[in-house]
């Protein structure tokens, strides 16, 4: 049945899907508009999410790359931005100069981090890149002293919002006869930004890059013996996956004027693995899924539990920061233990589980 | 065509191969044979600049290979079959075979070199969609040696064919070595299975911690009682 469905959605009607899709991500913002703007913030993360999220997925979907530091380049991406345009250093550059820039630091910081890790594979690679990200941390977060660069740990504060012109996106404007918030804005750019990564995630799967990222994943002695230069190529995935971490961090540092270390923590990292390995490591819809469920239901629980206790019980009982760990971790148990390809696997990934489970 | 001076290859302190030189002329099967751990894959693996060597030099057609990254050596016409049957598991057989020709960009010559290999291996037409992890030992060796050729490679190293393999797929594999070399490949055959590598090949090679101790033509290897005797355990 519902093979069936999804076959007449997107197999004999695919402009019918596409033009839902649209649809859907159209109103997303009004309708969440009505619940108050913070819900439309919380849409915004989890776009900005799906952007991080598939940029990790490069990484460790298709090079098969453990990377827990990814963090790391969403912080370079952030503080650049952050330092270039806020009253920190008096320097207002505009965010099509950071944007870039930002990208391009992350990429050199992924090459760093790449070039002396060639070697190390699975475990290791974990450790020697969870240590990565702890350092930048740390560094953002001792960066105060002698010369105060990073501010430390009280951050850098009045970053300016993306502006284009007198077009701010921090303040509601009309468009075209729509009035639209300051996080409506967001949403619509992040939209945009998150269309953009998926448009090159789903051409480099289908790449000779990524036929070669998938030999490296597999056997790396018989990918060097097909002439695949195994050094550069995956230098080369952390280095884009670090720049997609560099652009959302521009975007994150904008979108909240405000960035500290204690955003780029190693659950931060973890997190946004999470959401490649639920949804489904390599396949680009269920890493869309994985990111939006993984900062949905987080919020739902915080929103729905207090209430719920209090209608139930007449008082708080748990603290719904405290359940969120657990609903987390739980989730991912579960998954693992029934879906282990993850929510939303790709057909070829369901297909090898099926093989090799016999 | 593959000239080795005085090759060594140490592991931390200790030597594996201790300064050998061979040989292989072109359109010729040569078999380096010897016990386990006796340095024959330590030499192949330094052929195919999977390791850097503690010295000596390693000429192909007259150019040094020893500078050379390993993903080089596709360009240079050297293949290599890695040691036990190094296939992509979750590609299946055909996207196997295509891999080998990454390197290529010639596309029609690459679907009838495809269409040439399917008819070495009708195993692997059969099994064209099947996903090489699901293929028995055989089929994937088989598979390995398919996916060099797809590179139209003019040397090809070949690393323990034989391992892990039940006899019947033994006998089937050295089939399969000796139509390649009949058309005309030159092969550097490492092999456990002495005697089988050296029914297959012209010359043999002899391999004893780390030095090559003794070389002939294989006919003459198979008569000599001191080889008999310690490597076809008579």
């Amino acid at each position: 049945m519902k093979g069936q469905f999804r076959r007449s959605v997107a197999g004999q009607r695919p402009w019918l899907g596409v033009l839902l899709l649209t649809a859907v991500l159209l109103l997303v913002p009004f309708v969440a508009g009505l619940g108050g703007q913070a819900w439309v913030r919380i849409a915004n993360f989890a776009i900005l999410y799906v952007f991080l999220a598939l940029g990790l997925n490069i990484v460790v979907g298709y090079a098969g790359l453990l990377d827990l530091g990814y963090v790391a380049f969403y912080a370079v991406g952030a503080y650049t931005y952050a330092l270039l345009a806020s009253p920190h250093f008096g320097i207002h550059l505009p965010f099509w100069v950071i944007l870039p820039l930002g990208a391009g630091l992350a990429c050199m910081f992924g090459v760093l981090l790449g070039a002396p890790t060639l070697k190390l594979r699975g475990d290791y690679l974990a450790i020697v890149t969870l240590g990565f990200g702890e350092i930048v941390r740390i560094f953002m977060n001792n960066l105060n002293a002698p010369v105060n660069i990073t501010n430390g740990a009280q951050g850098i504060t009045l970053i300016d919002p993306i502006r284009i012109g007198d077009f701010s996106f921090s303040q509601s404007g009309t468009i075209f006869g729509i009035t639209l918030s300051g996080p409506q804005k967001y949403y619509f750019l992040l939209v945009v930004l998150a269309l953009l990564v998926i448009v090159v995630n789903v051409r480099l799967q289908n790449s000779r890059i990524g036929r070669s990222w998938q030999a490296i994943r597999e056997d790396e002695v018989a990918a060097k013996a097909c002439g695949i230069n195994t050094r550069n190529i995956k230098l080369l995935a952390f280095a884009m996956g670090a720049s997609f971490g560099g652009i959302a961090g521009g975007v994150f540092a904008a979108m909240q004027g405000f960035v500290s270390p204690e955003s780029f923590s190693l659950m931060e990292s973890i997190t946004i693995l999470s959401m490649v390995v639920l949804g489904g490591m390599g396949h680009i819809p269920g890493v869309i899924l994985g990111a939006v469920l993984l900062t949905g239901l987080p919020e739902v629980l915080r929103y729905g539990i207090e209430p719920l206790q209090r209608a139930v019980f007449g008082r708080m009982i748990v603290d719904p920061e405290s359940l969120r760990m657990l609903v987390f971790g739980l989730a991912l148990v579960l998954v693992m233990r029934f879906r282990p390809a993850g929510l939303w696997p790709s057909s070829q990934r369901l297909r090898e589980l099926a093989e090799t489970a016999d | 065509m593959l000239e080795v001076n005085g090759l060594r290859v140490s592991y931390g302190g200790i030597q594996a191969v201790r300064g050998i030189s061979f040989h292989v002329n072109e359109g010729e099967m040569v078999a380096l044979i010897g016990a386990n751990g006796a340095g024959k894959s330590s030499t192949l693996r330094a052929l195919a600049r999977l390791l850097d060597p503690a010295g000596g030099s390693v000429r192909y057609r007259g150019k040094e290979l020893l500078p050379l990254p390993p993903h080089a050596l596709v360009a240079e016409g050297i293949a290599l079959v890695p040691e036990g049957r190094g296939v992509f598991p979750r590609m299946t057989s055909l996207e196997n075979l295509r891999m080998g020709a990454y390197a290529r960009s010639d596309k029609a010559a690459i679907e009838q070199d495809l269409e040439q290999v399917l008819g070495h291996f009708p195993r692997l037409k059969e099994r064209g969609q099947q996903l090489a992890g699901t293929l028995s030992g055989g089929e994937q060796q088989m598979l390995a040696i398919g996916r060099a050729l797809m590179s139209r490679p003019r040397l090809m190293l070949l690393d323990e064919p034989s391992m892990g393999l039940a006899p019947i797929m033994v006998q089937k594999i050295f089939e399969v070595i000796r139509t390649v070399a009949s058309d005309g490949m030159t092969i550097l055959l490492v092999e456990q299975n002495a005697k089988l590598a050296l029914e297959v090949s012209q010359r043999g090679y002899v391999m004893e911690s780390g030095e090559i101790t003794v070389t002939n033509e294989s006919t003459h290897l198979l008569a000599d009682p001191k080889v008999r005797a310690a490597y076809l355990g008579e």
